[in-house]
């Protein structure tokens, strides 16, 4: 049982490590001019879809819940924040508007999640991806539509430009399908350091998630994905802990909206669409449903991929196709699996039944 | 008094009446039988008794306590605890990890104290894990701790969710054909368990068993169940001797 204990905290140190050394790594690169703009431009973005999809492995892999709304999630939480960024605008110094935006996005996320997960993960079966598709693309659409402006008599909000009423000087924030503008030049001062803040994020996330997952909740929660019957014979309130789970990971993937839309000078709406929910979807699946790490390294792969391959337009499609069938392969076809086991085998000198997931 | 003291238990499923007026006493301590032939109401019965189903009629009352129409988890919080027929593990966790989910309720801490490790995580999962290991010794489990429930051989399986279920300290232990699928050693040795839980535990349970075997070796009452009802209830040695069992089981 001691042994138990060390080999999850030394799992979940691996996985950390893996995060601080490719940081370093990028870090050495980029000042030593190896790093090209392009990728330069990669960076903050690939720590948004980590965070998201290492969140959304919580609900899929632990709960064994399906979203699809996952990018409604990150809207919110880039939205809120962003608002709340240029509502304060200088009146606070970036470091603490920056924290304090981190926190509203999570909870307005994490808000968000708990008013779809009460009324859904009460019910039995696949309700919780017909709602969270729905939710992502509700979101989109009121959001598009919504127009918020600030002037002396406070905070207006309207369904159109001219509906905001604003006095003489009043600032336009959120221009419906046009979005939000500026939010990155309030942060010009720590905008060199937006990559360090992102990894620390990274690091953020995978504390809560691999924590909490090793942890009498975790437990709970994955006892819901084996066998709810069973879990509700030894008295485990499934719904709760569905609940949180749900709710832990909307936070989270609040957490990556503000990252993302401090990271923009120009937010807009429709990025947040159905296609970004199943593309971090596709992320968690080819990582392996339940492996962080494994979420880790298949959105650094799947997402920098593509842009990697810019200069073969050609074959640029056909390669990442090839990239995705291998990873499915490597990750769930039974040879390969048992072949990964004998490796591991091999390396620890441990049987592989021993492995823990 | 009684720690299961049932009463006029019913359920309709359409036109069936597949429990139909049920009745049970079992005093603290002991071993007793659900014996009947195929689809005669055996597993409903605990379906029943563990809010599962909810009854058409008919009261359940554990230590004293009446606890029908209530919920699955309140009825194991009040102590009755069971094991299923098709086995029901959670087959990605680790064997201890089984064991420590049975505990849940025993040994709280915050979700945020896991999350944050505070010193009181580190305690209370010392104390689960010292807890668990202790269960798990008794049904000869303890080296499978770390592999995952899914890849123990059958009968391991079925010793497991005893585990578990023994995990929630529950008053009343209910066990579903818990020698299925055994071959004679296994069962043999599962007597032994089923009985050594019995006295170290200080339970009381109730099984269902088609092995006669097993149910002439260990349990001290029964009651035949037949098309929902109750046929005859006593003594083993009784009840196993009795014509009306005996046809109702030749005429299957
Ligand atoms: N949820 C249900 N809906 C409809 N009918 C049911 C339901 N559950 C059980 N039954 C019926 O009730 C009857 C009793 O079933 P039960 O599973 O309790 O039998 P059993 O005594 O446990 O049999 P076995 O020895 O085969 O396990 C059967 O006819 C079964 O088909
Ligand atoms: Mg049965």
């Amino acid at each position: 049982m001691k042994k138990n204990m060390n080999k999850t905290s030394k799992n979940n140190f691996i996985t950390y490590a893996m995060v601080v050394v490719i940081f370093a790594v990028v870090q050495t690169l980029s000042s030593t001019g190896n790093l090209s703009n392009l990728l330069k431009g990669l960076l903050v973005p690939l720590c948004v879809y980590t965070i998201a999809a290492v969140s959304l492995n919580l609900v899929v892999g632990f709960s064994g819940e399906l979203s699809l709304g996952h990018a409604g999630f990150m809207c919110v939480g880039a939205y809120s924040s962003a608002l709340f960024s240029n509502v304060v605008g200088d009146a606070l110094p970036s470091v603490p508007r920056l924290i304090l935006a981190i926190l509203i996005g999570a909870a307005v996320a994490g808000v968000f999640g708990i008013l779809i997960g009460i009324p859904v993960l009460r019910l039995r079966g696949d309700y919780l991806a017909i709602v969270t598709l729905a939710f992502g693309e509700i979101i989109k659409n009121l959001i598009n539509v919504l127009y918020v402006g600030v002037d002396e008599n406070g905070i207006h909000v309207a369904t159109s430009s001219a509906g905001l009423n604003l006095e003489a000087g009043g600032k336009q924030i959120m221009k419906g399908a046009l979005g939000i503008s500026g939010t990155s030049t309030l942060y010009k001062d720590i905008k060199p350091y937006l990559f360090l803040i992102g990894i620390i994020l990274v690091l953020i996330t995978l504390f809560v998630v691999q924590n909490l997952v090793h942890s009498r909740s975790g437990r709970a929660i994955m006892s819901t994905r084996d066998n709810r019957i069973a879990a509700e014979s030894v008295g485990i309130n499934i719904t709760s802990y569905k609940l949180l789970a749900f709710t832990v990971s909307a936070a989270l993937a609040g957490v990556a909206g503000v990252l993302y839309a401090h990271n923009l000078s120009m937010l807009k709406v429709s990025i947040f669409d159905y296609n970004l929910s199943i593309m971090i979807l596709v992320y968690v699946v080819l990582g392996g449903i339940g492996n962080l790490r494994g979420s880790i390294i298949a959105t650094i792969i799947l997402y920098a991929l593509p842009e990697l391959l810019r200069g073969f337009s050609t074959y640029r499609m056909l390669i990442y196709a090839i990239v995705l069938i291998a990873m499915m392969l490597f990750n769930w076809a039974p040879a390969a699996r048992n072949w990964r086991s004998r490796i591991v085998e091999k390396i620890k000198g441990t049987r592989p039944k021993k492995e823990a997931a | 008094m009684a720690i299961l003291d049932v009463n006029t238990l019913s359920i309709s499923f359409g036109g069936l009446r597949a429990v139909d007026n049920f009745n049970i006493t079992i005093e603290k301590g002991q071993l007793y039988g659900l014996i009947g032939p195929n689809g005669a109401g055996k597993t409903t019965v605990f379906n029943l008794l563990t809010g599962v189903y909810k009854p058409t009629e008919g009261i359940i009352r554990l230590d004293g306590e009446d606890i029908t129409g209530k919920s699955t988890i309140e009825i194991n919080k009040a102590g009755i605890a069971r094991t299923f027929q098709n086995i029901r593990l959670f087959k990605d966790m680790p064997v201890l990890d089984n064991v420590k989910v049975g505990l849940h309720n025993h040994h709280p801490y915050s979700t945020l104290t896991g999350i944050l490790r505070l010193p009181k995580y580190y305690k209370v999962e010392k104390e689960m894990d010292e807890r668990a290991m202790e269960i798990l010794k008794v049904f000869d489990l303890d080296k499978e701790a770390e592999y995952l429930a899914g890849n123990l051989p059958y009968g391991k399986q079925r010793k497991l969710e005893i585990a578990r279920a023994l995990a929630t300290d529950p008053k009343l232990l209910l066990l579903d054909e818990p020698a299925a699928g055994m071959n004679p050693n296994e069962t043999q040795e599962l007597m032994d368990t089923i009985r050594f839980v019995r006295d170290h535990f200080d339970m009381t349970i109730l099984l269902i068993e088609h092995d006669m075997k097993l149910v002439g070796g260990i349990c001290e009452e029964l009651t035949v169940l037949n098309f929902g009802q109750v046929l005859t209830q006593g003594k083993t040695a009784e009840v196993l001797k009795d014509p009306a069992v005996v046809t109702a089981y030749l005429g299957e």
